[in-house]
């Protein structure tokens, strides 16, 4: 019989099997047994007959427990069995936290400042070395493992091309018929096809084809390299007298430089087609005409400064991505943290990029 | 396991006619085992004999292609899925390389099966955790992450945690493997401090002759995914045979 019985002078015994399974029941009976004490209580232990880790912690605790109710108690002797079970499970230690200061707030923002301005010069040194680095690897290809390249363009341009692809059709598509359905009020439809050629080639092209790049290359730049910090293998390399920015890192910015734009070719196509099948679908409008209209609002400005944005934006997709990898600490669960920041972070610099861009060609 | 527990007259494990095989390949054929309760079972044999492969077995991770495992009596393939969570919680197992969850603190790393198996009281809970970690002598070390840990006390820390239930047959893949011979000596003296307190029944799998020798067990032998020896250590040291022989006396 398993339990905590009053006997009869004041005092409590614990009795049968005090385990994992019956110590929480004890646990509250104990606390409001404690809570109604009025005097010194004596614990008698001889009816117990098993104990396990629970069950000693718990017998330790009684002591601590009834002194913060105010209540003295004895422990009785446990049965001879169980005593040295009892002393090889041990005291229950006293937690040793060391309470630093707490800081004040103006601490803690100071704190936040320096780390910023710390990680910020570590980006602007990467950002250096890295660019310095895939500069000199165009003449001489030294400390660049043959075929990296190639891979790395494949892996972010053609695997990248049908998402693409298809993400600017169905944009171009969408956004075509909100213009429809805006210009229709100032009987502006005539202007339909100029907007698309323009918004899609000097903004969404670039802007979309690079977040989704960021997305799904960039992500990949930084597990991979923080995946490689946390096995060592930067380390490795640099045992080996190998620079991990220029074997690892130059053939991605460069493939990604490379392909990007070309992707952003494919993707202000795949806008506009997709556009010219809502446009010429919901306009009495012919084929002829729409695409007439493309072509003469369709700038050659317009388009090259959307590819030298997405060659910014390769850049700078790379650049954060391979910070983050390097950036990595933490086991298993930093490799996703550089991943996600990493993509982030990539976002807001291409936006950032983006603004820069518009203010040089557009501000007057 | 408890402190009143004499040695069971019945088995912790037996292993009938038991075959595992990966994709038709056979890593285990025909082997019998069977450990009493309160032993320490010692597994070894050379790198790919099949012993990870056994232990797994046993625990119930890997699918045997024929025979029988009977832990604590129970198979665990006639089990339903509640009944084998249940039935689980009493066996605790030491992974090779810990295994401890990178993304929590060592305190909650050994409470985590505290918190979800038991309604024990959060208090209680912490000083049960502080207990375990003061007899692995990593107090210390409650509010840190696995990371910030040397691979020695990781693996006391994942010791601590698998004695967290007080389970009553502990599984130690390779405990020595990677540590210093001072650190594997002390994972040793921990397995027989819990074997000799709490009477817990030990399978270790090990090829490292300083612990074979220092734990002194029952010495079961694995060559080519077959059991070519089972007795004490003593006798497995007076063996003739070959593979034994080769064991104890490499180079």
């Amino acid at each position: 019989m398993t339990g905590l019985s009053r006997d009869g002078n004041g005092g409590i015994r614990l009795e049968g099997e005090l385990t994992l399974h019956s110590v929480p029941q004890l646990e509250l009976e104990l606390e409001e047994l404690l809570a109604a004490q009025g005097g010194p209580l004596s614990v008698d232990l001889s009816g117990l007959t098993r104990l396990d880790t629970a069950g000693v912690v718990f017998v330790r605790r009684v002591p601590t427990l009834a002194r913060t109710s105010g209540v003295a108690v004895t422990l009785g002797s446990l049965p001879q069995h169980l005593q040295a079970f009892f002393d090889y499970v041990g005291e229950v230690p006293t937690a040793v936290i060391e309470q630093e200061a707490p800081s004040t707030p103006l601490e803690r923002l100071g704190d936040r400042l320096i780390d910023a301005w710390d990680s910020l010069l570590t980006f602007l040194y990467l950002l250096c070395d890295l660019t310095w680095d895939a500069i000199v690897a165009l003449p001489k290809r030294a400390g660049i493992r043959h075929g990296s390249f190639v891979d790395q363009a494949v892996f972010v341009g053609s695997q990248g091309l049908p998402i693409v692809a298809v993400i600017l059709f169905l944009i171009g598509a969408v956004s075509t018929l909100q213009t429809i359905a805006q210009l229709r009020q100032f009987g502006a439809n005539v202007l339909v096809a100029d907007i698309l050629a323009i918004g899609i080639t000097r903004e969404l092209g670039p802007l979309m084809t690079a977040i989704i790049v960021a997305g799904r290359s960039g992500s990949a730049i930084a597990a991979e390299i923080s995946t490689m910090k946390f096995t060592e293998e930067i380390d490795a390399l640099r045992t080996m007298a190998l620079d991990p920015l220029r074997l690892v890192a130059v053939p991605k910015m460069w493939a990604m430089i490379l392909t990007v734009p070309l992707l952003t070719v494919m993707a202000d196509f795949m806008g506009i087609l997709g556009g010219t099948l809502t446009g010429v679908l919901s306009m009495e409008i012919s084929l002829t005409a729409w695409t007439a209209r493309i072509s003469e609002a369709l700038m050659l400005k317009d388009v090259l400064t959307g590819l030298l944005k997405s060659v910014s934006f390769a850049w700078i997709i790379t650049v954060i991505a391979v910070n983050r990898g390097l950036q990595h600490a933490g086991g298993a669960s930093g490799v996703g943290q550089a991943t996600t920041a990493s993509v982030v972070a990539s976002i807001f610099g291409i936006i950032v990029l983006d603004l820069a861009w518009n203010l040089i060609f557009y501000l007057r | 396991m408890t402190a009143t527990t004499t040695p069971a007259a019945g088995l912790a494990i037996e292993v009938d006619e038991l075959a595992v095989a990966y994709d038709g390949h056979f890593v285990l054929r025909d082997v019998n085992l069977q450990v009493a309760a309160g032993d320490i079972a010692v597994i070894v044999g050379g790198s790919g004999c099949g012993k990870t492969t056994l232990l797994k077995a046993i625990i119930g991770l890997a699918q045997p292609a024929s025979g029988r495992v009977r832990v604590l009596g129970q198979n665990a393939l006639e089990h339903s899925e509640l009944e084998q969570r249940i039935f689980q919680q009493r066996l605790g197992v030491l992974f090779q390389h810990g295994a401890l969850l990178n993304s929590i603190t060592v305190g909650e790393n050994v409470a985590l099966p505290l918190q979800m198996h038991t309604q024990m009281s959060g208090s209680m809970i912490r000083d049960l955790v502080m207990t375990r970690l003061n007899q692995v002598g990593l107090v210390q070390a409650v509010d840190l992450m696995p990371t910030e840990l040397s691979g020695g006390m990781r693996k006391r820390a994942a010791l601590a945690r698998a004695m967290a239930l007080d389970p009553e047959i502990l599984f130690c893949d390779e405990p020595g493997a990677g540590l210093d011979p001072v650190t594997a000596a002390e994972v040793d003296n921990l397995l027989l401090t819990i074997n000799e307190a709490l009477n817990t029944t030990i399978v270790i799998v090990t090829h490292e002759l300083l612990s074979i020798n220092r734990l002194n067990g029952q010495l079961l032998m694995l060559d080519g995914g077959q059991m070519v020896f089972s007795g004490p250590t003593a006798d497995a040291r007076n063996s003739t045979l070959p593979q034994l022989r080769q064991f104890f006396n490499p180079g």
